[in-house]
């Protein structure tokens, strides 16, 4: 296969960057994605020039590093899979591919088609855990869990933190990210304790990094690679105002001499 | 130099208990005294910091990705081994022991293999509280399944993703320590050397990848948390980012590198399908479970096949050869992986190959699907089909999965004591970048646990003793090794970048890779690896002419990175080949032709190999001493290995 | 306080300020679509012009009207701040235009919103503030024989121009001065052009309760298995079609009758 590559090429985070058209010859159909941009490097070293700089690591669809807004789409055409199980099957010969990064304030280009997505750790920082020390912890079967509840926390817990979720709002909204580790820990039992004061110290985490807000206009769950339901988005609403309009967050002072 | 194992006297049950007692302690007020250096935030890192975290010192975490829950433990799919004998099949701590010092073929250590046993139940109850969310039954408690190498059901999991969730575990609770100020973290930050000051680890060189800058961090110890070095072969299951350069450098430091020789290649991955591909995908062990493995019996049918005149579902029943449960009977498809790979490699060099390049073999679900239903192996094993459907444009469900073994693990690593510390004090490692526990073989769901073990309930032990015997008196940062160091490291990225040959690092990569596959992959022979060695010599001494690195160190530039990692595994790849040469028996992954039983399993020489071969660099271009840690086995009966 | 401001600071809580007047807004629109039904009637506009002088007569009415209108620019100011908001989360575009899945409506809810509410701004001014604060409007008089449950009507002239309504009965027929609301509207809707305008609004009110209705119980946190599904059928049925095809349904049927 042979295709026109549409890169955005940006120096650094200060630069100001452009499209830069490249030509991949010679594509096999088995290739990933990555692995053909891996050829365009391959010749743009060889004539000792800058190659493109992208995102990647594990290359099995579970690490959550690449990230590349392909023709319009975060992780390109097809659904559920990351830019790395992409294939290049699902391009036609002669084909025009424009490769962006992911788009968003709160996350800052680095170089090229790699951004800083450091704003999704300082969220799970400010609550995303549960506050138990190593040892000192209870039998694991000592608190049975339902099935469903147990399989629902699963189906949240297995966002990747790629951000497809951002690239893909048009408000560039981190909400289906928050919401998914908030509903994985609010709904299992051992999540109980902290579970209101950690949707909220989420929430204010992620406002204070500037991302947009939700409209519910479900693309971020159309375009992430783990299939997060837009229900997680609901489940954190509820908590959060539950958490500010409802639940006491301080005990009530004991009177003196008791 | 004779190497002190530190493995505490007495009854196996009771060395670990009878040692965290004598080891020294200390005291709360002193030790937000101390600094201690990770680097590395997989499941060994990410457990090791947020528990000495918790205890009360400062922690300086690092990690080359860009979040430490990216590290590469998180792809790891089929499930962690606990004796929880939940499922009342028999299971025990001394069943999981004997597995995995019978599964590892014997060639481990008795005493790290029973605490790792030991505290496999702690990290269940660990991973819970954390809220991991494991596979349940409708009764609300946990589910296990089995994976090679054993006849219990000891495996937890959940779904296919079994590593991210327990990675994520750890991060969360890293991220509550870096939250509350006791850890700092640094991303996007290689380690590029160790500082040692008077023969001890006083912290590190880094490298700021995306600024380029070079720094120094001091501490009162420095645990590398690494990973294996599984890249070295180029197409492997690690990450594109996985290397050894923390562990070479630490090596070239002085600290001993064991049983480099012992890689493991896992069964089941997708077959390669071309130059171009730049990883191999694994596909569960816990596939084995329902997936049965099989090629024709005939090299005819295995030709019209690879033609593909015919499909494999026309392909009759009597004429499929399910080799493992021929050969197997009791173990069956669920034999080790060592044992699966070498015989899928029997069959295609016995020319019974399959797929278009005629490395594969079937693994088949038309029984489980015809048993359970499709929806049940879709709810058990639907990620893993989805996966493969992706990457071959196959559909599992319909057609058997063709795979082929890979290069998964490596067991080798940096030489550590019972305390998991190297040769050099105040360096340590943790998980797949230390030797310890797998011996020559690693079962399947155990590298999960091995990491977690020696972050969460080792080293938050036996850390604690070497901090109170050296004392809190900080680090002298201004100390002329830090300068010194860190000179050296720019020296040798200048050296890098200085190269403006005619080929790129990768495709030296690339070519060290083929030879490594070739001559020290799944059967080794004294001559092709005499040949290896005469090969690998030539391609670095050609690297070192001919490479292009392009661009400059103050700039993001992963071109440099590459190279840098490369060197290393041109390095590190000629020792293995030394160590393969060395050990003339065959044991778990490391086969040597030459000594195979009639029936063409691994075979042992227990008298003159049942040692740890720890090698001691001696400078650039000298031959690496070879240093015997003798394996005393005061418990376990040695025999030879047999699943049948 | 400051808790509560903190709250409604979020961007959780605009979208709640946004869902709760939202829903309160498509409240108003069962209301007002059940009393606009009058128009259908063949009255001569009695019924309709009683109760639009009800509607500006009763307290209660009164004061739930003064929290429409507060609703109205609450929305919409929230909707411009948290426009700005998502906008300034993405200073830098996308080159390819976005292919994600979503549907049309979500994503221009704020082109959506604004056409509603020029077309509210319009509809205001031509009814409600001419019928308020105008003497535009002309009076009927209704006289209905309270035997025979006839009614007839006349144009009627008040003595005062702050006349608005009087009920009296003479020889067993109930006469009713009233402000004639009816013949404006009639009026308006024999305008090609204000027919048409009126039915552009009513698709954008169509679509923007499409994705509004089900959308506003999201934000609220309100999703269950069971009454999910509930919600967007009653969001797409009956204000995305039949509350919309009911308003539209008025000016086009007025039109085709004053083409008569």
């Amino acid at each position: 296969m042979n295709l026109t590559l549409k890169v955005w090429r940006q120096k650094n985070a200060d630069a100001k960057g452009a499209f830069v058209t490249y030509k991949a010859e010679g594509i096999s159909p088995d290739m990933s994605f990555l692995e053909m941009l891996d050829v365009v490097n391959e010749s743009l070293i060889l004539k000792g020039d800058d190659p493109i700089h992208f995102d990647h690591d594990c290359r099995e669809g579970i690490c959550g590093m690449c990230s590349l807004y392909i023709n319009g789409r975060p992780h390109g055409p097809k659904r559920a899979i990351t830019t790395c199980q992409l294939h290049m099957r699902s391009f036609g010969d002669g084909e025009t591919i424009t490769i962006e990064p992911w788009r968003a304030g709160a996350f800052p280009v680095i170089k090229d088609l790699a951004t800083d997505r450091s704003a999704f750790d300082r969220i799970q920082q400010a609550g995303g855990f549960i506050s138990v020390n190593t040892g000192g912890v209870p039998d694991a079967n000592v608190i049975p869990i339902p099935k469903v509840i147990a399989d629902e926390a699963f189906n949240s817990a297995t966002c990747i933190g790629c951000g497809a979720c951002v690239a893909a709002c048009k408000n560039a909204s981190a909400m289906l990210f928050v919401s998914a580790k908030v509903s994985q820990l609010g709904m299992l039992p051992q999540g109980q304790p902290e579970r209101y004061s950690r949707v909220q110290a989420m929430v204010a985490q992620m406002d204070e990094e500037g991302f947009g807000n939700c409209t519910n206009t479900r693309a971020c769950e159309a375009e992430c690679p783990k299939e997060i339901t837009l229900t997680n988005i609901a489940r954190m609403n509820n908590d959060f105002f539950s958490a500010k309009l409802f639940r006491e967050e301080h005990a009530h002072e004991h009177a003196s001499g008791e | 130099m004779t190497l002190e194992a530190k493995i505490p006297e007495g009854p196996l049950a009771e060395k670990w208990s009878k040692h965290k007692f004598n080891l020294k302690l200390v005291n709360p007020a002193n030790k937000r005294k101390y600094d201690i250096i990770v680097v590395g935030t997989g499941l060994a890192g990410a457990s090791a910091a947020a528990s000495l975290a918790e205890l009360g010192y400062n922690v300086k975490a690092f990690c080359f990705q860009d979040s430490p829950r990216r590290a590469h433990s998180i792809a790891a799919q089929g499930g962690i081994n606990a004796a929880k004998n939940y499922q009342n099949d028999g299971d025990s701590v001394y069943r999981l022991f004997y597995d995995t010092i019978k599964g590892g073929d014997y060639r481990a250590r008795e005493g790290n293999v029973y605490r790792l046993a030991e505290v496999s139940v702690n990290i269940i109850d660990q991973c819970v509280a954390q809220g991991v969310p494991f596979a349940r039954e409708y009764g609300g408690l946990l589910d296990n399944r089995s994976f090679g190498g054993s006849q219990v059901s000891r495996t937890f999991y959940a779904r296919g993703q079994t590593g991210q969730q327990l990675l994520l575990g750890a991060y969360s609770a890293l991220n509550r320590q870096i939250h509350l100020g006791k850890v700092k973290m640094y991303t996007r930050t290689e380690m590029l050397d160790v500082v040692t000051i008077d023969g001890q680890a006083k912290g590190i060189v880094t490298r700021n990848l995306i600024t380029g800058s070079i720094d120094t961090h001091s501490g009162h110890a420095v645990l590398l948390c690494t990973g294996g070095y599984g890249n070295v072969f180029y197409l492997s299951t690690n990450a594109a980012g996985s290397n050894v350069t923390a562990a070479w450098r630490a090596h070239k430091r002085g600290a001993f590198f064991a049983n480099p020789c012992y890689t493991q290649i896992h069964p089941t991955c997708i077959p390669v399908t071309g130059d171009h591909q730049s990883k191999l995908t694994l596909m569960s062990e816990s596939l084995r479970n329902d997936g049965r493995v099989w090629a024709p019996k005939s090299v005819e049918i295995a030709e019209r096949l690879r033609k593909k005149e015919i499909t494999a579902d026309q392909v009759a029943e009597d004429d499929r050869d399910y080799f493992l449960e021929r050969k197997y009977p009791s173990f069956g498809n669920l034999v080790p992986r060592d044992v699966a790979s070498r015989n899928a490699k029997e069959m295609v060099d016995d020319g019974r190959g399959v797929g278009g390049s005629g490395f594969a073999v079937f693994l088949d679900f038309a029984d489980a699907i015809h048993r359970l239903g499709k929806d049940a192996v879709a709810a058990k094993y639907g990620n893993l089909f989805d996966m493969y459907y992706q990457i071959t444009d196959e559909d599992p469900y319909k057609q058997p999965m063709r795979i082929y073994p890979a290069v998964h693990y490596t067991m080798g690593g940096l030489w550590v004591d019972y305390n998991l510390s190297t040769n050099v004090p105040g360096l340590y490692a943790l998980g797949e970048c230390n030797f310890s526990d797998h011996g020559a073989n690693r079962l399947g769901a155990s590298a999960l646990m091995q990491g977690l073990a020696d972050g969460y309930f080792v080293i938050p032990y036996t850390l604690g003793d070497y901090l109170a015997t050296i004392g809190p008196k900080p680090v002298d940062a201004n100390h002329p090794a830090f300068a010194q160091t860190k000179q050296d490291v720019m020296a040798r990225i200048n050296s890098l970048l200085a190269l403006k040959g005619t080929k790129t690092v990768n495709e030296y990569h690339r070519d060290l890779g083929h030879i490594m596959w070739e001559y020290c992959g799944m059967a080794r022979t004294e001559e092709g690896l005499a040949k290896a060695k005469g090969l690998i010599h030539e391609l670095r001494a050609d690297f070192w002419k001919n490479a292009l690195v392009v661009g400059e160190n103050e700039e993001v530039n992963p071109a440099l990175e590459k190279a840098g990692r490369v060197a290393d595994f041109l390095e590190l790849g000629e020792l293995m080949v030394d160590d393969a040469l060395m050990r003339r028996e065959s044991c778990g992954g490391h086969f040597r032709l030459e000594s195979q039983t009639p029936e063409g399993e691994a075979l042992r020489d227990d008298d003159n190999f049942a040692f740890v071969a720890a090698w001691e660099y001696k400078g650039d271009n000298q031959p690496e001493v070879l240093n015997k840690e003798m394996l005393d086995f005061e418990f376990v009966h040695l025999t030879q290995r047999s699943y049948k | 306080m400051s808790e509560f401001k903190q709250t409604f600071n979020s961007s959780l809580g605009k979208k709640l300020i946004m869902a709760l007047t939202g829903l309160f807004l498509c409240t108003f629109l069962i209301v007002h679509l059940g009393g606009n039904l009058l128009l259908f009637s063949d009255d001569e506009g009695y019924g309709f012009n009683v109760y639009a002088n009800f509607l500006t007569h009763f307290p209660p009415i009164e004061v739930v009207a003064y929290l429409l209108y507060l609703a109205i620019l609450v929305h919409s100011i929230y909707a411009l701040v948290l426009t700005v908001q998502n906008r300034r989360a993405r200073p830098v575009g996308y080159a390819a235009p976005n292919r994600s899945p979503a549907s049309w409506s979500s994503k221009n809810m704020g082109l959506l919103g604004s056409i509603l509410l020029l077309f509210i701004v319009i509809h205001m001014s031509d009814f409600w503030y001419a019928y308020k604060y105008s003497h535009k409007i002309g009076y009927k008089e209704y006289r209905t024989d309270l035997a025979t449950d006839k009614t007839t009507s006349v144009d009627y002239v008040p003595a005062s121009p702050t006349f608005e309504k009087s009920v009296s009965t003479e020889n067993n027929v109930e006469i009713v001065r009233v402000k004639d609301l009816h013949a404006r509207v009639a009026g308006s809707f024999s305008n090609l052009l204000y027919v048409i305008f009126y039915v552009i609004a009513m698709g954008a009110v169509s679509f923007h309760m499409l994705h509004g209705f089900q959308s506003s119980f999201r934000t609220l946190g309100w999703v269950h298995r069971k009454y999910t599904p509930v919600v967007c059928f009653i969001g797409t049925w009956l204000f995305a079609v039949i509350i919309p095809l009911g308003f539209a349904a008025m000016p086009v049927v007025y039109y085709i009758q004053s083409l008569r």
